[in-house]
């Protein structure tokens, strides 16, 4: 085992910890706070695959702006109660539980009865790596992908106009 | 034995990740809970791509997870203006509460 199969080992680890402790804990904001970590997790899987540009936005983005909306809204909303979980699981709680485990079965099947190498090698190189550095991206985003990123721009546009719409508290 | 790092353990591992917040949204009753596990389908969904992005040597896939994060990114913005609004009007969180069809 190299260097990379071992971080990846313990950086899976713990992602995959933290996004079980994210949809089991009580109290939302302890989900948010191991949300970061899985978050943190991410990055570091996006700097190994070379995605380097990525990862840096995804800890801009994600653990810090969306999360820190996420603990906004928890503090605004004044949350007296946890969400209760007694009172037995529902039928559909159980339902979920047995439709998520099929899902999970069927996804996981994919890889185990495959013939051949199961696991196909990353090309080698220095040049996969190169790939995901923001001047790449950058001059890909604006000369082959220039329409989707201005229609982006646009649907950001509209989410903050639709979101001050509808968090205004006095409506005409 | 010989144990080199590939495609296929990013794959399995963002599809472990995916399940984990499909349970999340189909068992959890808190609207911000249900949220935040699809933030973590959403983030896995960007694993995969760009595992094969790096695998195929192609950027596309990076490229096309960039503008996932942006629609992520304007998702959290609406979705937490309508948590609010259903606060405001329920003054809780439970999508139990959200049954006014039914009655």
């Amino acid at each position: 085992m190299d260097s990379q199969t071992i971080v990846f080992a313990i950086i899976a680890l713990i992602s995959l910890f933290s996004g079980i402790m994210v949809v089991t804990r009580k109290n939302p904001v302890y989900s948010i706070l191991y949300l970061v970590l899985t978050f943190f997790c991410f990055a570091g899987f996006y700097v190994m695959l070379g995605a380097t540009f990525l990862a840096a936005i995804q800890i801009l983005v994600y653990a810090g702006a969306i999360m820190v909306l996420f603990l906004f809204v928890i503090m605004m909303l004044n949350l007296r109660e946890p969400e209760k979980m007694e009172g037995g699981t529902s039928f559909f709680q159980t339902l979920g539980f047995i439709v998520a485990g099929g899902f999970a079965i069927l996804l996981l099947a994919f890889f185990v009865g495959k013939p051949g190498p199961g696991v196909p090698p990353f090309p080698p190189g220095d040049a996969a790596y190169a790939l995901g550095d923001a001047k790449q991206l950058g001059t890909l985003l604006f000369t082959d992908f220039v329409f989707p990123f201005e229609i982006a721009g646009i649907l950001l546009l509209a989410a903050v106009i639709g979101a001050v719409a509808l968090a205004k508290r006095d409506r005409a | 034995m010989e144990l080199t790092l590939g495609l296929n353990h990013y794959l399995i591992l963002a599809a472990m990740l995916f399940c984990i917040g499909v349970m999340g949204v189909l068992t959890r009753r808190n609207i911000l809970v249900i949220f935040m596990s699809v933030e973590l389908m959403l983030n896995s969904a960007n694993l995969t791509l760009i595992a094969f992005s790096h695998y195929l040597m192609n950027a596309t896939g990076m490229v096309f997870t960039f503008f996932t994060l942006t629609v992520a990114a304007a998702e959290v913005g609406v979705g937490l203006a309508i948590v609010i609004t259903i606060f405001r009007n329920t003054e809780s969180l439970d999508i139990r509460k959200l049954n006014l069809l039914k009655n």
